[in-house]
Formats: C-alpha cells, structure tokens, sequence
C-alpha cells in the first residue's frame, strides 16, 4: 500500500500553487464578485494554457492527459486561490461526462475545445427548489427536441456545451446541447456568491443530443456526480485549508487581554477541531480519487465520504474564520466573507452534504 | 497512490496467514487476561509467536525481533486480528517500556530485560499517573529517597493496567523536589512483587477491573535499576509517551459500524425496521464517514512512517476523533433500542455489548491523553499555536500549590 501521492504529482501541485499565487491572489475572486464580469477571463486563459482544463482529457483529444489524480491535487489549488473561474462546471461536469459517456464522435467535437478554454460546459440537472430525483423532472426530450426549465445552471450563462438530465419517455437521458442556439434562453442570476456564475437556461425546442445510452441517464448521471463530487472535495479541502492558515495567523497577531488569541484554549481547541476535520475530509478524498483513478466500484460510496465531510470542513472553516476574526471578519473590505460565500456555493452545489449521507447509507445497506 | 498490498507485501502476507493457519488451534480464547488461566494462554502463544519470529516485530534482530517496516507489523497485526479477538497484555512493556529501554537504558537493562519482555515470560506495568497528577504527569508526588545503593520509595500510583499480573514496572518518581517539576524525575524498573508494594483493584464504572491503584511504602530499589540519569527522567517519560500514541488502539471493542448498521435492520420502529427511519440512516452515515476519515488518516501516517518519517503529532488525530466516536455511536445504539435500551446481559441485544461498550466508553476519552490534552498538542505542536500559560512556570515543585483533590 502507498496511500499518497507521487513526488511528480506533488510537483504538479507545487507548480499550480506557485502559478495561482502569482496569478490568482484572493483579489481576484473580490474583483469578478464586484464586477459585472462572470468570471476572470485572463486567469481562465491562464490555466488552460497551463493544461489544467485538460489534465484528465488523453491527449488524442487535446488534453495533458495527466489523469484523475493530478485534476484533483489542481482542485485543490484552486480552492485554495478561490479561483473565479467556471473550472469546476466545466471540467468536473462538463468534461467528465463526456470522458464517462461520450461517443468517440462526441468527444472529437467537444473535448477539444473544452482542453483549451474555448467552450465552457456544465450540467443542467437542478430545476428549481427542493432536492430533484430523476422522476420529478419536467424538462423532456423528445425527438431530437429538448424543452423546460433548468434552474441553477451553474456558470450556465457563459457555457457553450450544456448537459442536461432530461426526461425521456419514461426513462431518463443525458442529453448535449451547444449555445448559443435557437430555443435557448439563457438568465444569468444573482446568487450569495457572485464570484462564481449562476442561470436559468430555457429550454424550448432546443435542438439536442443524446448522450451515453437512452433511457439510462439516472444511473449515469449518479456517477457523473460521483466523480465530480470527488474533485469538488479537493476544491473545498483546498479552500478549507486556506482559511484554516488566514485564521491562524490572525490569531497568532490579533492581542486581547495582553496576550494573543490563539493562546485561548477557547479558540485552539476550535482551531485543533478544525484541522481535524479538514483532515478526515482530506483522507477521504484521497481514497475517493484513488477510486476513480483507477475506476473502483467502491467509487459509489468513496465519493460520498469524501464529498460529505469537505462541505462539512469548508462550511466550519468559514463560518469559524469569521468568528475568529471578530467584527472585521463581517466586513466587506476583509476576505473572510469571500471564503464564507464560496464555501456555501460548493456545498450546495452538488447537493448538500445531507444528501451525500442519504445516498451514502443507500448505497451502503441498499 | 496505490490501495493494495504491493509484492513484496502481498508475500509478507500470505506468510503471516500461512503461519497463523498452521498455528491456529493454539490461539487463546479467553477474555480480557485478568485470571490466572487466561495470562497462561496469552503467554503460550507469545512464547510460539517468538520462538517462530514473530513477536515484536519492529523490534531489531539483536533483540529477537525482525526489523520489520512498520506497513510490515500492520499487515501482521491485520492477520492475527482475524484469529485473535483478546487484548494483547504485553503491549505496555514490548509497544512503550521496551522501545524506552532500547534508548536510555544500560546495555546490562537491555540484555536482561528485552528478550523475556518479547517473548512474553515477563509482564510489564506503567506506573506514570497519580491521583494528583494525571494530564500535569510532571506534577507526581511519588518520591524516591538516597540511601546507600539504593532508593526509597513512598507514594501512590494508579490507573495501573495489568498491576496484578505484572512482573516488573517503570516508575516514575521524583528524586529532587527543590527544583523545577519537570527537573527533578527519575525513571526506575521496580519488581511488582518487591516488599512494600501493594496492589488494589479499581472497580470502574462498567463493572470490570482492568485498572489498580499501587501503594508504595518504603519500597527499596537498587540504583542500578534507575534508566537515564538522575533527575533526567522527564527524557525517558517523553520518549514512551511518544511510543503510546503510536501504539494506542482505535478499536471499537470489536463493535464497529457494521454490527450498529446490522442493530438498526434488527430493530423495530413504529412496524418497520429502524434503518429505514431518515433519522437513523443519516447518523449511520455520518459514524461511517468519520470512521473511515480515521482509517484512512491512518494508513496516510502509515504511508509516511514507511518513509522514514518518525510518528508526528498527527498520530493523536485518531484517538482524538475515534474515543468520542465510540461514546456517540455506544449512546446511540442504546437510544435505537427503545427502552429496551436500559437493559444489559443476555435480555439485551448483542448480549449487551453495546451498553457496556457505551459505559467503558468514558475511559477511552481519558486514557493515554485526554481529549483535551490531544486537541492541546494538535494546536501547538501541529498549528504552532502558543503553549498554554503555567502558573508554576520556573517554580520548585516543593512551591507549587495544590488544591484539595
């Protein structure tokens, strides 16, 4: 057993830290947050010049061709940065199902130009409030002709590529659609974290096409989000990491009562809480993209562990980052909120920690 | 990254399973090792294990170990796991005395004591803990006076596993209490049967008795049993603590999330099966989130030992997360059962394993570092967060003030 990564690998993320350092300090996150920018376009151009957008993509379609665990250790980077960028749609969704289910066909159109930056894709499976199962959907292909409403679409408002969970005669199907298009209206949205996009995509007669087998789009898409899930734990951990070490040596300098408050059982306690748990959640990660590198059924239950105790670490982190700092940590001039929002926007993202238990005891005693 | 055995440890393996195969009839079966006829078993097999190479085996070769990689004494442990459900009672003495031995002791200590230690004919007791010193060990009262060639000792251990069975201790003891706490500790061997030693059993509120509290009164120990330097003991006191933490077990005394997943199929609620409430089901997810975060937290360290790293402070992550654990998932497993839940012994399900589980589950959060002790290191010494400010900070320890407990 070698339960850690390569020194390559390690070089790899080295290299991605230093570049997002110099590329991506946390004021870029603030400045698309402030902006009417959907997201930071130079850094976009960056990474995929960088080969991050194709790091799982083989190379025969234009990626590095690196694989699952390079991508993941990359996340984790750009959790860490909060990078600005529609990455994980693109890459984690996007990408993904094309690589789990795309004909050779599919993947020479797409893959492509999803490695180098030019076209954006994500998933459209959310249709409004509540927790969507396959069976309540209401958005259905017929034909070649796709009609309904998707809703978040993350970072639907600059995709080029959506793949969306459809209702198919009485089955469900993943199915491709290129924008812009006719029968494709697309809402950009406001959400509590503008630093990252979100829409309503309407779909109307959409011309469409099906992805992966007909009628088996539930159990696809099931493991289209377990393989996302995976790589969204790395983001978070990433992030959670970096608001662990902010917090920390805000503490070590903030001074109260003649002495600094990182010296408070009160607060190293929480802090020694936090790294705990940021460190289950990292070893379950690990073990989730041992999983999908190497395609192991255990995938099915890795990826719910994983993704569970990262939103769980992410969320804590943030909400004790602020805490921590005090009445600072409530202004809009210090970055704690930028961690608090993007930490929110990863863990429903995905669906909620809650449903990744839900799912994980399912599919642990049936 | 790779999950399975590679080669070399696939091999190491298959010969561990060969032999325990081989060897299986002679496994004990008895319980905790708290009478007589079960210590004679325990010390049956440990005598087979040496005698065949595998007792102790990270120890090195000149020792009767095998120097074996610490991926090697897991896969080791894995195995006899499968035959062997009893608590191993030689694990102070070969997993935290001896390796202390190894370091500060004389080549005389080492020669005598080692090999006997390894194949299970000598017991060993760790006689750190007081009743006025337990998490602020370096503020025992236990005192070790000159005279001659030798010591005499007067004071009260306790929290003493096995003391009753045990052939030889390590204590520790102050030799100068005019100085600094930390300063003024001696770390000696004492034979467990010596005049003036007497044993008492501590009925713990589960009922068992694992525990002792030992009475020293005018005990005399020879110098030449003192390990280290006079004075130096604090040295060899960090050095088998550091040995505990590596060694402390995660188990869950044999309850794991399988047996509390199988509870709640077997358990009726309102008509249906108890895993069937939402409730239920997510607690079971999250105890087997957590479960495996420090499973596999322990193969990561384990990745890193196997490097040459030495046991960091991370180590005490595990027991950090997996004692509280094991209360939660103890109390929650009472609660599954109704009022059914009070109930202990044969009327109960799993014969009331989970209620005794959920009574000793308080000892597990105190032993070998307090919760509060281990979130203490992981902020200072794994986030570098300022160290807890000392009242008795550069005071004799004859000044130091006591309460009345």
């Amino acid at each position: 057993m070698n339960f850690d990564f390569s020194e390559e690998q390690k070089l790899l993320q080295q290299t991605a830290r230093d570049y997002l350092e110099e590329h991506c300090q946390l004021d870029a996150a603030r400045q698309v947050l402030e902006s009417s920018a959907p997201y930071a376009s130079d850094l976009w151009k960056g990474v995929a010049e960088m080969g991050w957008l194709g790091a799982a993509i083989p190379e025969a379609y234009g990626g590095a061709g690196f694989g699952h665990l390079e991508l993941a250790l990359i996340a984790q980077e750009l959790g860490r940065a909060l990078a600005p960028i529609p990455f994980s749609s693109s890459v984690y969704l996007a990408t993904e199902a094309l690589l789990l289910a795309g004909t050779p066909e599919q993947r020479t159109r797409y893959l492509p130009g999803l490695a180098s930056g030019e076209r954006i894709g994500t998933l459209a499976h959310s249709e409004g409030a509540g927790r969507g199962g396959s069976p309540g959907l209401t958005t259905r292909i017929e034909g070649d002709r796709v009609s309904g409403t998707k809703i978040p679409v993350p970072d639907g408002d600059v995709a080029g590529l959506i793949v969306a969970v459809v209702r198919d005669a009485d089955a469900t199907s993943l199915a491709l659609v290129e924008l812009p298009c006719e029968g494709v209206d697309v809402e950009a949205l406001d959400s509590i974290d503008p630093s990252r996009s979100q829409a309503r995509v309407t779909l109307n007669d959409a011309p469409a096409e099906i992805l992966g087998e007909r009628g088996a789009g539930e159990d696809l898409a099931a493991r289209l989000l377990d393989r996302a899930a995976t790589l969204m734990a790395f983001e978070q951990i990433g992030g959670a990491e970096r608001a662990l070490s902010i917090t920390r040596d805000f503490c070590m300098n903030r001074y109260a009562f003649g002495r600094p408050i990182a010296s408070f059982q009160a607060l190293k306690h929480r802090l020694a809480d936090l790294f705990v748990a940021i460190e289950l959640a990292k070893s379950n990660a690990y073990y989730a993209a041992w999983a999908l590198q190497n395609d192991e059924p255990d995938l099915a239950t890795a990826a719910c562990s994983a993704r569970a105790s990262a939103s769980d670490a992410f969320e804590l982190a943030s909400k004790e980052m602020i805490q921590m700092h005090g009445g600072v940590g409530f202004t809009w001039e210090y970055d704690c909120h930028l961690f608090y929002r993007r930490s929110k926007l990863l863990a429903v993202t995905l669906g909620s920690a809650d449903l990744w238990r839900d799912r994980l005891i399912e599919r642990l005693t049936g | 990254m790779d999950f399975n055995d590679a080669p070399e440890e696939a091999a190491f393996r298959a010969e561990a399973r060969a032999w325990l195969e081989a060897n299986a009839q002679a496994v004990p079966t008895g319980g905790l090792g708290e009478n007589a006829e079960a210590v004679a078993d325990e010390k049956r097999w440990q005598a087979l294990k040496a005698d065949a190479g595998w007792a102790c085996l990270t120890w090195p070769e000149e020792y009767g170990g095998r120097a074996a990689s610490p991926m090697q004494n897991v896969i080791w442990n894995e195995e006899e796991s499968k035959y062997k459900a009893s608590v191993n009672i030689f694990s102070i003495g070969q997993g935290m005395l001896g390796p202390t031995l190894m370091v500060h002791g004389t080549e005389e200590q080492k020669q005598r004591y080692l090999r006997p230690m390894l194949r299970g004919e000598e017991i060993w007791s760790q006689l750190f803990s007081e009743p006025g010193a337990g998490s602020d060990i370096a503020g025992l009262r236990t005192h070790c006076v000159r005279d001659g060639d030798d010591w005499i000792t007067n004071g009260q251990k306790i929290w003493t596993s096995g003391a009753h069975y045990s052939d030889w201790g390590i204590l520790v003891a102050r030799t100068d209490p005019n100085v600094v706490k930390h300063a003024g500790l001696s770390y000696f061997i004492v034979d467990m049967k010596a005049p003036g030693i007497e044993i008492r059993p501590i009925k713990q509120i589960d009922g068992g008795s694992g525990f002792n509290e030992v009475f020293f009164n005018d005990v005399r120990i020879p110098d030449s049993s003192r390990v280290g330097e006079i004075n130096d003991g604090w040295r060899c006191v960090i050095t088998t603590l550091m040995n505990e933490r590596s060694s402390l077990g995660m188990s869950l005394g044999g309850l794991g999330i399988d047996d509390l997943i199988e509870l709640a199929r077997e358990t009726r609620w309102d008509g249906s099966a108890a895993i069937d409430d939402a409730s239920v089901r997510r607690r079971l997810a999250d105890y087997y989130i957590r479960l495996k975060g420090v499973q596999y937290t322990s193969y990561r360290s384990l990745t890193a030992l196997s490097r040459g790293a030495t046991p960091g402070p991370e180590g005490s992550i595990g027991k950090l997360v997996s004692a509280p654990l094991r209360q939660e998932m103890a109390s929650f497993a009472v609660d599954l059962l109704g009022e059914a839940g009070v109930l202990r012994g044969d009327a109960s399900a799993a014969r009331g394993a989970w209620q005794s589980a959920y009574l000793g589950a308080p000892g597990i959060r105190l032993a070998g570092g307090t919760d509060e002790i281990l979130r203490n290191i992981v902020a200072e010494r794994v986030l570098g967060l300022p160290p807890e400010m000392r009242a008795d900070k550069g005071m004799a320890f004859k000044e130091i003030p006591t309460g009345s407990l």
